[in-house]
């Protein structure tokens, strides 16, 4: 349904891809609060793309059943999933968080709003997938 | 709260105000932050946001969120950019002179509540 690259450090476009998908997800007249709920997990993975790797994909599939977001990139990869999921835990430089990012709450915001999680990352890059359920 | 008693309380100058009829949104919770990843922690509607940041990534932040109001504080323009996005999206902005705690003060002294986001009240 959506199959968008994010560029890295691209913050001028951060979030047209979200935006497209709050569009069209607002297009097939869905509740307001799973909108909220996709909206918001899939601009931050998003911006995790843009802020923490090389570039990626961000798609997002719709079943009967469920939402599903995934968001890969090409790296380098998180070195620890258990620490990156701790509330305040960041490794975002100083010029990020002058944009108001990197305040460690971005994986954190992706697991609260989501009905499943999984992620997978080694250093060739990290496949995030969201679930949202109907 | 409507949201011209929060701009006589805050003594805001309008940036940018929609074209719908904005005068009926009744404001019940909102949220002070300078991390967006702070103000995407909020789940409910009709939040408004106070804010010092200006960069367009807040009215994106608002989008995501559905907050209809940003208030930018210690009297911060926005860029053009930020602006024309939020034209785009329709999302009304004022500016302030206060600061990010005393806006905040005057909108819960008046009435304008946290939103619970994690268990503390």
């Amino acid at each position: 349904m959506i199959n968008s690259k994010v560029r890295e450090g691209d913050f001028k476009r951060g979030g047209e891809v979200s935006s497209k998908l709050k569009e069209t997800l607002q297009q097939l007249d869905l509740d307001s609060k799973i909108i909220r709920k996709a909206s918001i997990i899939a601009y931050e993975l998003e911006i995790n793309i843009i802020i923490h790797s090389y570039g990626g994909r961000l798609k997002v599939k719709i079943s009967p059943e469920q939402i599903l977001i995934i968001a890969e990139d090409e790296g380098p990869g998180i070195e620890d999933i258990e620490k990156a999921l701790t509330p305040g835990f960041s490794t975002a430089g100083n010029e990020v968080r002058e944009l108001g990012f990197g305040a460690g709450m971005g994986l954190c915001n992706v697991e609260k709003f989501s009905d499943e999680m999984d992620i997978e990352s080694d250093p060739e890059g990290t496949v995030v997938r969201v679930g949202i359920d109907f | 709260m409507l949201i011209d008693e929060i701009k006589e309380i805050l003594a805001a100058e309008n940036l940018y105000q929609p074209e719908f009829s904005y005068e009926d949104i009744d404001i019940t919770t909102a949220c002070g932050a300078d991390l967006m990843s702070d103000v995407l922690a909020f789940s409910q509607e009709k939040t408004l946001l106070l804010t010092g940041l200006v960069n367009p990534q807040v009215v994106r932040t608002a989008e995501m969120t559905d907050i209809d109001l940003i208030v930018f504080v210690r009297g911060k323009q926005p860029p053009d950019d930020t602006i024309k996005l939020a034209k785009e999206k329709e999302i009304m902005l004022l500016k302030c002179n206060y600061s990010l705690f005393h806006s905040c003060g005057l909108l819960y002294q008046n009435g304008i509540k946290p939103e619970n986001i994690i268990g503390t009240g």
